[in-house]
């Protein structure tokens, strides 16, 4: 049978993002993918680095609006840990609330999504109209409904009044009752297990080789969570489960998000009750020369900041390696040698987050790609090296 | 009023297209048509082809990749065609006027008749926003 091509995309109905996608097909199974990106590329890092240290928190947090919690989290630790310093206790409490509640929140989009793609509108509704309870504590704590702008290095920008807090309390209680609904009426659906069981197995090998990191390492037992292998904020003071499972399919990836979900909540409400009093903000002065890394467990998996500081007051290098950079190379094992007709939700069960994924984009007038993996390695090299000639190391 | 303008009033279905934007408004776009919001019982569709759309609903930044397509589609629109800016990037690039990717805002490569502005935008923002679309359009019969 011959090969055919289909293209999906980039401005396709079922996808909110620009991205392309070439599947190869022999009859009904699909046997390559390819991919096309920069659709949605914005020169994030560039823009950072004309910005103060500051300044930069709020255009990190203009990467995805989904992730907007966990990008200015994972930079505001990387300035942090250019010099030493200590962040007082109840701004940790405070970040892990926001990164908690977006967790929910995302969580719960992909599984409203994830029933769209699968022509099961009812749970995209349900999941959709849960999520507005969600947003509607995160802007009793924050303000605001996406893009919270809490974080600064150094702490926090906003603090948490203490009569918000029951407040949120209850109503984080009151989505508990609805959220178990969804999940027994998800986990139990014979239709469900027949659409999503088996489909798109990432097994654990892959997962490993692949580096697959967040629910789509979890859910095929990889035990991969920065919040347990190197903890940051308040994740030590309370117990929680790592949820793993082992079967790697798109079912045990739902799972896997609709169980921590339930431990995003009990953290957050841990959080909450334990406020510890306190300053919020270190107040940094200045950012000394030196170089620090900050990675954070985003909703997707582990988002990871570089950023170098030549002792002025704006990043020298900023660079940004989103969760979806390391799982979309997944496809080529899970989407081999399924049908089309599941393709999409095998595309989609990695929670794809491609205005994350899209640092750099090189391409002629004609949309050619002017550079491949070594001249990008050679170019980054040559920059390292001007860089380290500029600031006199080595 | 043309016939064609009274039921594009009646019923306006929209088309949205992300020019490189960060998923905010997208994702807001999307919650207006859910419970909470639910913009269907105005007659309002989110419509999967360019061809069947009343509205244009255009997000992000409107970066380099993307011009060339909204161009493309812009051609393809059956007109009357109202196009609405959602978010402060689409109204004017907001935080990436310095990029080097965002060349130009959306108003200079296709006509804009409402802007929302916002970060995201509420959605009780954008429902605003399109009932003065629906005013402006119907006022000037």
């Amino acid at each position: 049978m011959g090969k055919t091509i289909i293209p999906i995309g980039p401005y396709h109905p079922l996808q909110e993002e620009p991205e392309f996608f070439t599947l190869t097909v022999e009859g009904e199974t699909v046997i390559d993918i390819d991919m096309r990106m920069g659709y949605n590329h914005r020169g994030i890092e560039k823009l950072s680095e004309r910005k103060t240290f500051e300044n930069s928190t709020f255009v990190v947090e203009r990467i995805c609006g989904i992730c907007s919690t966990s990008h200015p989290y994972a930079y505001t630790r990387a300035v942090e840990d250019i010099f030493p310093m200590e962040v007082s206790m109840r701004s940790k409490y405070i970040r892990t609330i926001i990164a908690e509640g977006e967790r929910i929140h995302s969580h719960l989009l992909w599984l409203g999504l994830a029933g769209h793609f699968l022509g099961y509108n009812t749970v995209y509704m349900w999941a959709w109209k849960l999520r507005e309870e969600i947003l509607d504590v995160m802007e009793i704590l924050s303000g605001n409904r996406n893009a919270y702008a809490m974080f600064k290095p150094g702490g926090v920008r906003r603090d948490i009044k203490p009569e918000d807090v029951p407040l949120s309390v209850k109503k984080i209680d009151s989505i508990l009752p609805t959220l178990d609904m969804i999940k027994k009426a998800v986990l139990d659906d014979p239709v469900l297990h027949a659409r999503l069981k088996g489909v798109g197995v990432l097994s654990y090998q892959e997962a490993i080789d692949f580096s697959a990191l967040g629910p789509t390492s979890r859910a095929s037992g990889v035990a991969r969570d920065v919040r347990k292998d190197s903890p940051y904020g308040a994740y030590q003071e309370m117990e929680w489960d790592m949820i793993v499972t082992e079967n790697g399919d798109v079912f045990d990836k739902a799972v896997v998000r609709i169980l921590e979900m339930f431990e995003a909540a009990k953290i957050m409400k841990y959080c909450l009750n334990n406020l510890p009093d306190g300053e919020i903000d270190a107040k940094i002065k200045d950012v000394p020369p030196g170089e620090g890394i900050g990675h954070v467990e985003a909703p997707r998996g582990e988002t990871f900041h570089y950023v170098k500081s030549d002792g002025t007051n704006r990043p020298i290098r900023h660079k940004v390696r989103a969760p979806t950079f390391m799982n979309l190379p997944t496809y080529k094992a899970t989407v081999k040698g399924q049908t089309i007709s599941d393709a999409t939700i095998i595309l989609a069960a990695i929670d794809p987050c491609y205005c994350c994924t899209e640092r750099i984009a090189v391409k002629d007038a004609k949309g050619r790609m002017l550079y491949d993996g070594k001249d990008l390695v050679q170019l980054s090299r040559e920059k390292t090296a001007k860089m380290k000639r500029r600031m006199g190391v080595r | 009023m043309s016939l064609k303008l009274k039921a594009l009033l009646k019923s306006p279905w929209v088309f949205h297209l992300s020019t490189g934007s960060c998923n905010n408004c997208d994702i807001e776009i999307l919650d207006c048509l859910t419970p909470r919001f639910d913009l269907e019982r105005f007659g309002m569709l989110l419509v999967g082809s360019i061809k069947h759309a009343d509205v244009l609903l255009v997000t992000g930044s409107c970066n380099r990749m993307s011009v060339e397509r909204l161009k493309e589609l812009y051609k393809q629109v059956p007109q009357p065609c109202l196009v609405v800016a959602v978010g402060t990037c689409a109204a004017s690039r907001g935080i990436f006027k310095d990029s080097y990717n965002c060349p130009v805002p959306l108003d200079k490569i296709i006509p804009v008749d409402v802007y929302i502005p916002g970060c995201p935008p509420k959605p009780e923002a954008m429902i605003a926003g399109v009932v003065k679309l629906i005013e402006k359009v119907g006022g000037a019969k």
